[in-house]
């Protein structure tokens, strides 16, 4: 019985921690999103470094050969520096799609590009995820695509799409492919790009080597544990800025820190958090180890911590006072990626929705 | 991580299922006071009661191994088996004793109180002294060879039916607050006590109020040394706190609640078929998992030695809450039925969800209210500066 992390995952978690601390301070968050960039691409790079883009990614395809935990992990410190960066399409669903479904030949092509950070990958399963808005969906016909994805996760400047059609079939698209046009989504969350997919009869290639249907529902467990853990180290920073805040702010003669209304919000907070921390951390070890639990705890995580993520987003920033409410501390940065991670791979209505049908309840 | 205990301990699980399954016919109906002597004598020969009790002292004398407890604890709770007693005596004074104890005191008192032959209750909180319980009032005099005792408690559990008492007394005024009170154990059969029931909001006189009047006490009857009390004390709050949040209880009480909304029908329609009761549950179940692996990331943390900080003090607020909510779910789902009491007609499951509704309340108020629990939480987990003390 040992529920904690190894220390070879806390020295990972905290070499990627350091890293984000030196190359993605919020000044450089700040150049990202007033310059709309896809992503940070130094960023990426230092990330890519230290092993964040092959976490998962087998060591024979030259990745790190990873748990779920791990990416778990190290989306934590993604969130928590609010790391314009690729991490949930790319890194985590996107290699997924070709261990579970791709052919030895597409594995080798794509697998070791993705792990070494040369290549980003968009996902597009929004409409599996989340359910389809505004007549998403695409049709595959004879192995070429038409219609329409919304909500494609990690879509700015892409190499290449992992795409769900609307009969759970899988197909690889390059980015360039005749006939796909790409548009950006602006999102209240400028650390993150999602776009849409328009396809014209556009060639794909199928990912069908197994049951792709089965390998779209691991992706997006896998996802909806990443996201999870994403708002836990975004709503633990914003704790910690509450903390430290309120240690400085005067009023009254006192630092605000000192007053029961506000020190019980603080307590409120991780009292809520902490706890969020344990479920994520086994719904990603039971994605690896317990298999038959790993879609109800990937959906538990997704939902519970979206709902905490968005309670602590809006009392740290309550704590900050009127200075929460400004551009000046850049605190918003956190509050729109927690808003942005509880909708994406499907809120927490849609979520609990299905963790209702995996219990036969529905 | 590895949630697998392990062949030792899954061979240590047999034994107990073995246990379970010989002796099951043996084990007490009524549930009260943990399933009564003779269940607990059994319990203590085999090592499922009092396991880590010296066996000088009456108990089984096992090495304390976590995992080993909690085994016995699962499988009890699996075979719906009564558990070793809980009683106020035995998870907070015998532990006391072991730590703080003469040897004189720990051979008088610990054997009888294992086996459920003397019951204890605890003198801690006064009218005037509950959240800030170092403020307390009674107080001992010394009168030759004993203390005389005025004053008064509440909140005293079993006063009513307790042979002894381990109570809080200020013996030396004159120091501050935390370094005047001894922590003395008497008999509640000493002339100058009266018992005085207190009938909660449950209808039930679940406390009362004890009040002193000129009690002798032998000096020698004080754990710990005189001005230490709240020293001592504290050994056993600790004890206290880890006792009210299990986990395990809000898991059992969810798979009651799956029960109710699968059978229990409005105009014809079960309630799991409703998307509001069932949204509602499903976000309670995230609670009760999400609480269940918490105690896990605990229970490594103490298997490990380990501190576990803050993850560790939010467990008393988070688990008397989530209990109290699943009962209010319960009492929700039933509509009107919810209020019916009493053996009323139509009432279900005996009316324990009425009652635990309400008594949970009382639960996250006592043991350290949810507001001191915040304060503990945003001082001690998270650094951040106390109240400053108004100036008298």
């Amino acid at each position: 019985m040992d529920f904690a992390l190894t220390d070879d995952q806390k020295m990972m978690q905290d070499t990627i921690g350091r890293t984000l601390d030196r190359v993605c301070p919020l000044e450089r968050v700040r150049k990202a999103a007033a310059d709309h960039e896809p992503y940070a691409a130094d960023v990426w790079q230092a990330l890519a470094e230290v092993g964040v883009a092959g976490l998962i990614v087998p060591e024979e395809h030259g990745g790190v050969g990873q748990t779920l935990l791990d990416a778990a992990l190290a989306a934590e410190m993604l969130g928590r520096s609010v790391a314009p960066a690729p991490f949930v399409a790319s890194c985590v669903m996107a290699p997924l799609a070709l261990m579970g479904s791709g052919s030895p030949a597409q594995q080798a092509e794509w697998l070791p590009r993705l792990a070494a950070g040369e290549v980003v990958a968009g996902v597009a399963v929004s409409d599996i995820a989340a359910g389809a808005r505004d007549g998403a969906g695409v049709a595959a016909v004879q192995g070429r695509l038409s219609g329409k994805a919304l909500f494609v996760l990690d879509a700015g400047a892409a190499d290449l799409f992992i795409v769900a059609d609307t009969l759970k079939s899988l197909h690889l698209v390059r980015g360039d492919a005749k006939g796909l046009s790409r548009t950006d989504l602006n999102t209240i969350d400028a650390t993150r790009r999602v776009g849409e997919l328009a396809f014209d009869d556009v060639e794909a290639e199928p990912l069908a080597a197994r049951d792709s249907a089965a390998t779209i529902g691991r992706m997006i467990d896998a996802g909806r544990v990443v996201l999870a853990a994403d708002i836990l180290g975004a709503g633990g920073r914003m704790i910690e800025k509450a903390v430290a805040y309120a240690e400085e702010r005067k009023q009254f003669g006192r630092v605000i820190g000192s007053f029961q209304a506000v020190k019980h919000l603080c307590a409120e907070m991780i009292a809520e958090l902490e706890p969020c921390r344990s479920l994520i951390w086994y719904a990603a070890y039971a994605f690896d180890a317990a298999p038959d639990e790993a879609s109800l705890m990937a959906a538990h995580a997704k939902a519970h911590t979206s709902e905490t993520g968005t309670f602590v987003a809006r009392t740290a920033t309550e704590v900050h006072g009127g200075m929460g409410f400004t551009d000046l501390l850049g605190l918003h940065y956190w509050f729109k990626r927690i808003g942005f991670d509880r909708q994406m791979l499907g809120g927490p209505e849609r979520v609990r929705g299905d963790a209702a049908a995996l219990q036969g309840w529905v | 991580m590895d949630l697998a205990y392990g062949p030792r301990y899954e061979a240590f699980r047999q034994e107990v299922r073995a246990f379970t399954a010989e002796f099951a016919s043996r084990a007490p109906r009524d549930r009260g006071m943990g399933g009564g002597r003779e269940w607990q004598q059994l319990l203590i020969e085999h090592g499922y009661a009092a396991r880590t009790i010296p066996r000088e002292y009456g108990g089984f004398g096992a090495e304390p191994d976590i995992l080993e407890s909690r085994i016995i604890a699962e499988e009890f709770i699996a075979a719906g088996l009564p558990m070793g007693m809980a009683s106020q005596g035995i998870s907070m004074l015998v532990p006391t004793l072991l730590e703080l104890g003469t040897e004189a005191q720990k051979k008088q008192w610990i054997e009888p109180t294992i086996r459920g032959e003397v019951i204890w209750c605890q003198g801690y909180s006064e009218p005037g002294a509950g959240s800030d319980l170092a403020s307390l009032t009674t107080h001992a005099v010394e009168d030759g060879d004993d203390f005389l005792i005025n004053g008064q408690k509440i909140w005293t559990s079993t006063a009513h039916v307790s042979d002894m008492i381990f109570c809080l007394v200020r013996t030396e005024p004159d120091k501050p607050k935390h370094h005047g009170i001894s922590y003395l154990l008497f008999s509640m059969k000493t002339p100058g006590i009266e018992v005085r029931p207190l009938v909660t909001m449950t209808g039930q006189a679940e406390f009362n109020e004890v009040f002193f009047t000129d009690v002798r006490v032998p000096k020698s009857q004080i754990v710990g040394e005189r001005g230490q009390g709240w020293q001592v004390a504290n050994a056993t709050l600790k004890h206290e706190r880890g006792m009210l949040g299990d986990p395990n209880q809000a898991g059992t009480r969810f798979k009651a609640l799956v029960e109710m909304v699968k059978t229990e029908t409005v105009d014809g329609q079960k309630l799991i078929d409703s998307p509001l009761w069932r949204d509602r549950l499903l976000k309670l179940q995230a609670r009760v998992l999400a609480m269940e692996f918490h105690g896990l990331r605990l229970l490594t943390a103490r298997l490990r030695g380990e501190n576990p900080g803050v993850a560790g003090l939010i467990v008393k607020l988070m688990g008397c809450e989530l209990n109290h909510q699943l009962a209010a779910f319960a009492i929700d789902a039933l509509g009107e039925i919810g209020v019916l009491y009493d053996g009323s007609p139509h009432l279900r499951a005996n009316g324990v969800w009425q009652r635990s509704y309400m008594f949970d309340l009382g639960l996250i108020i006592g043991g350290g209210t949810a507001q001191i629990q915040k304060n503990i939480i945003s001082e001690r987990g998270l650094g951040m500066p106390r109240e400053p003390k108004l100036a008298n």
